[in-house]
């Protein structure tokens, strides 16, 4: 096996979490990094050097946004989580909630976020990941940290309604 | 007024956050969120977030990986697309018969770089292949200069075909605007006027199989190779079309003049 699919192989993991983080379905995610791995191989030649784990969340942030702009030219269809009753409190409360807190952001804060705070790369490869200048970045970072704590002061509607 | 007096900015207290701050700040920071409590419950429920956000994902990284994700086979599937696209090509000539299949191997969510292409290279098309006195920018007629200057702006090596063997003359060529950048378009002539022109753009879009496009007037053939897509348009004969594209095909693929052989 050849350094770069070693490479490649060694990201999957990776890939996976941040595929199931963007989308918030394990299959569509399973998917997206399976056409990233493809794509890869395929395009091994255009891969000059450089940071191979950036090159991939690349491909893979690319092909989500060209997934949700096809979808966007379809009649919407709502799933039915989204619609569910708020949780109760219990185990998967929490995860439920910053599930939620996470699908209210707009694709590209929430993909900066993921990649600083999931993934661990730095603002200088989350700029090159999304082909933006750094202080989009961290603006990204801000207003998606912003929406996600106004989303989760929200949250905990249930008690104010009450009254 | 020292550092430490400085305003402490959003960006900062979100690079803080995550250990992006310039050493040299970071004192002043702490200092700020000490005498700030909005601020620092701020970042407590950014650090919070984050938190939240790898306990509920983090695990999906221990998981076992799926044999769908095994690259050597996922290898194998590419490489037989490869030669199975490769082979189309020339079958499709052969057979003359649709080429535009080469999508299945493709994601659903791949970018349609041919939509594209085409459509701006049909555009340059109808533009241009009226003009009667100024259809180029440079003339066939300084054709090294012309491929010399193209290759230049697109950074790569351009092939412009001699497509004399099916009886059209390099009329010239010219720089246009490009979706993602500089594109080159090169055109011809026929004895009896009719036009093609070939549209050049770099992509990072796969190897593909020839695809056709018909349009209102005119119709295009497209392939990418090596990095570059290729656009051959021209009259609405398809026949004709893939005679023409097939040419300079032969020529750029081999880089020999298709006269030769």
């Amino acid at each position: 096996m050849s350094g770069f699919r070693q490479e490649v192989e060694a990201a999957v993991p990776a890939l996976r979490r941040y595929a199931r983080a963007l989308t918030r379905n394990a299959e569509l995610a399973d998917d997206l990094v399976q056409d990233t791995l493809v794509r890869a191989l395929r395009s091994e030649h255009l891969f000059h050097g450089g940071e191979l784990r950036s090159w991939l969340y690349t491909i893979l942030t690319n092909l989500n946004r060209n997934r949700l702009r096809s979808l966007a030219r379809r009649p919407p269809v709502q799933s039915i989580d989204d619609n569910d009753a708020p949780d109760m409190a219990g185990p998967e409360a929490g995860g439920r909630d910053i599930e939620r807190a996470l699908a209210s952001l707009v694709e590209d804060q929430r993909s900066a976020l993921l990649l600083v705070v999931l993934e661990g790369l730095t603002y200088r490869e989350v700029a090159e990941v999304q082909g933006v200048p750094i202080g989009t970045v961290m603006s990204r970072l801000a207003r998606a940290r912003m929406q996600i704590k106004a989303y989760l002061d929200g949250e905990r509607p249930a008690l104010r309604r009450i009254k | 007024m020292s550092d430490r007096d400085q305003p402490v900015t959003e960006d900062e207290l979100n690079a803080y956050v995550d250990g992006e701050l310039p050493a040299d700040r970071v004192g002043a920071v702490e200092v700020w969120l000490a005498t700030h409590p909005e601020d620092a419950a701020r970042i407590a429920a950014w650090r919070a977030q984050a938190e939240a956000i790898r306990a509920r994902y983090g695990a999906v990284a221990s998981e076992p990986v799926p044999a769908r994700f095994d690259l050597d086979k996922l290898a194998r599937g590419t490489r037989s697309w490869r030669a199975v696209a490769a082979a189309a090509v020339i079958a499709a000539f052969l057979a003359g018969g649709v080429v535009g299949w080469m999508a299945h191997g493709a994601s659903a969510a791949a970018p349609s770089r041919f939509d594209v292409f085409t459509t701006q290279a049909l555009d340059a098309h109808k533009i241009y292949v009226v003009e009667v006195r100024h259809p180029v920018e440079v003339t066939g007629a300084e054709r090294p200069h012309l491929v010399q200057w193209l290759s230049k702006r697109l950074d790569y090596e351009l092939r412009v075909p001699d497509l004399e063997s099916s009886g059209l003359k390099l009329v010239g060529g010219r720089l246009l605007p490009g979706p993602f950048g500089p594109a080159a378009f090169c055109m011809y002539e026929g004895p009896s006027g009719e036009r093609f022109t070939i549209y050049y753009a770099r992509t990072d879009a796969p190897q593909t199989a020839l695809r056709y496009r018909a349009g209102e007037r005119f119709a295009a053939l497209y392939w990418v190779e090596h990095g570059l897509a290729y656009v051959v348009s021209g009259p609405l004969d398809r026949d004709r079309l893939q005679t023409v594209a097939q040419a300079a095909y032969d020529q750029i693929d081999k880089g020999v003049p298709a006269k030769t052989w």
